[in-house]
């Protein structure tokens, strides 16, 4: 089973019906204020696109997203602030779906729509929390848990946050593996392990638990434990993505990006 | 169609190629500035603020002094606009953590200045690659910040992508195309999430050949994608036809609903359960066929076209 569909299901309190197979969308109990949405891109063996059948966001995943987290905006549409429920997203995905047809009906556009959604959900002041579980790679990274307000990782060897998968970062850059991964020791956005992207100042928590694979319920009580603090840190933070300049690790690693933040707002005018 | 007795007056779309100015044999910066009216543009965190990306030189790698992203504040068309340009000469028009932040915070305060009553547009000139692989992680946290960015602009103010070429919008910056309120495309454009090559180590010569030019035109080229309804104008490669586009693409306003709102539609092209073997279909979803030489926006480029249509150059 993949780890997206296992913390799904040890998260999960109610599942809900989805349009796509791929798209897996629960209500999650986590103990205190609304029920969090949870959403999950799962493998699916029966998939109509080849390309997508190994938990890729392509055409199908991006709209079933979008469509999910538009539903949760519809439903507390003049909420007060504090009963907009959370929507945690289950990330592990392997990357965007690499294949022709979904060049031919762009791609780009589907997942742009579930990128839209989710940030569209943030603003209109629902905490969106990413819980990295497994792989978060590329354009699957970008359409599911890089818009939320909040990125929580599990502490593990096989929690992977990367621009794009090993083999192909080597070939494109021109290197070999060992090359990369010894690059990766001096420069840590390189890096494959999980702690050290934790450092780069978007990191708002990692979670050590004991079976990554088939969480334990241990393990979902701690999972549900910092979803819990990450809504409420969510709920008094900004609602754009300024707090990931923020944190202390950001204004250490990310000081290139601080300078010329602030040059160019000295000089606008 | 190419009757050689037909003298060039007759057909103004020709005229217009013979007195083009090439908007892609630009670079970014003369690209930003010439898109804006001449003599407003001026430039933010420009390369004599000298802020480089930190990660490259420890890579063997030569950083340059805007990291190839350049941000020029003017007029368009009389009105306050920002133009956010990709430079696809470095890195192949990479996103990093520097002209990530850039793009990003000039987005910011534009929509800073939408919401303080001082409206501003903004255009973005899309010749990129994407993430920039060599900073990793921060490269795809920065095109993250992008989006956000341009979604709090557009909701006050156009934001118009343009694709002119020759390297085209890939990558994680295919999605900003995907977010912009307008995208422009010149026939030399090309727009798409994952390039031939790429899909061709990942998945075989025989889901994309990416030695068959032809295939990849009819896959991501300009033509190919305004005629089936994913961009707005497919203009020559001139500089006041892209110009003119951009303006009217902004004096267009903010629609009720954009591109990546419309799920609708997004579903309807798709005709999923048919195992994989799905192709456009045309008709059927009001899309008008990718117009022949001579017709639409090709002599919508000729100088005498825009002026009866009012717009300025």
């Amino acid at each position: 089973m993949s780890r997206s569909q296992a913390w799904f299901d040890a998260l999960s309190t109610q599942e809900l019906p989805s349009r796509y197979r791929s798209v897996a969308i629960a209500d999650s109990d986590l103990g205190s204020g609304p029920a969090a949405r949870l959403l999950a891109v799962v493998p699916d063996p029966g998939n109509v696109y080849p390309r997508a059948r190994r938990g890729e966001v392509g055409l199908l995943e991006g709209i079933g997203l979008a469509h999910a987290v538009g539903e949760v905006i519809e439903l507390d549409r003049g909420l007060a602030d504090d009963q907009h429920r959370p929507i945690v997203a289950v990330v592990d995905v392997p990357s965007q779906a690499y294949g022709r047809l979904e060049e031919q009906f762009g791609e780009y556009l589907y997942i742009a729509a579930a990128v839209d959604a989710y940030a569209t959900a943030r603003v209109a002041g629902h905490p969106v929390i990413a819980l990295v579980v497994g792989s978060a790679i590329s354009g699957g990274f970008l359409a599911h848990g890089l818009q939320a307000s909040q990125i929580l990782a599990l502490d593990d060897d096989k929690t992977e946050i990367q621009a794009i998968h090993k083999p192909a970062a080597a070939r494109i850059t021109l290197r070999t593996i060992a090359e990369l991964d010894e690059l990766a020791k001096i420069v840590t956005p390189l890096s494959f392990d999980v702690r050290a992207w934790a450092t780069l100042g978007y990191c708002d928590g990692l979670l050590k638990v004991s079976n990554a694979d088939q969480p334990t319920s241990a393990d979902a009580d701690l999972a549900r434990e910092a979803l819990r603090d990450a809504i409420a840190r969510a709920r008094q933070g900004p609602r754009d993505l300024t707090n990931r300049l923020q944190s202390p690790q950001a204004r250490h690693a990310r000081q290139a990006s601080l300078q010329a933040r602030q040059r160019l707002t000295e000089q606008w005018h | 169609m190419s009757d050689p007795s037909v003298s060039a007056a007759e057909r103004p779309e020709l005229e217009a190629l013979w007195h083009r100015h090439s908007f892609l044999e630009l670079d970014a910066r003369a690209r930003a500035f010439c898109v804006l009216d001449e003599g407003t543009g001026s430039e933010y965190c420009g390369p004599f603020d000298r802020i480089e990306s930190p990660w490259l030189e420890p890579q063997g790698l030569v950083p340059q002094a805007d990291d190839g992203v350049v941000v020029v504040k003017g007029l368009l068309a009389g009105e306050p606009c920002v133009v956010i340009g990709v430079e696809g000469a470095f890195q192949g028009g990479s996103i990093g953590e520097v002209s990530g932040a850039k793009a990003t915070c000039a987005l910011q305060l534009a929509a800073r200045d939408a919401r303080a009553g001082r409206p501003i547009s903004a255009v973005l000139l899309l010749e990129t690659g994407g993430v920039r692989l060599q900073e990793g992680t921060l490269g795809l946290n920065a095109v993250a910040e992008i989006l956000s960015a341009l979604l709090e602009l557009r909701s006050m103010r156009p934001v118009i992508g343009v694709a002119a070429g020759p390297l085209g919008s890939y990558g994680g910056m295919s999605i900003v195309a995907g977010l912009c309120t307008r995208m422009v495309l010149t026939h030399e454009g090309r727009l798409g999430f994952n390039g031939a090559q790429v899909i061709e180590s990942e998945a075989g010569v025989a889901e994309f050949d990416s030695s068959d030019r032809a295939l990849i035109w009819s896959v991501n080229g300009g033509a190919q994608r305004y005629a089936t309804g994913l961009a707005d104008a497919l203009v020559l490669d001139d500089v006041p036809a892209v110009r003119r586009a951009v303006i009217t693409a902004v004096a267009a306003g903010v629609p009720e609903h954009h591109r990546s709102e419309e799920l609708g539609v997004l579903a309807a092209r798709l005709s999923a359960g048919d195992g994989g073997q799905a192709r456009f279909s045309l008709t059927g979803l009001g899309i008008p066929p990718a117009p022949g030489p001579g017709q639409g926006p090709l002599a919508d480029s000729h100088p005498g076209a825009a002026q009866q249509r009012g717009a300025q150059s």
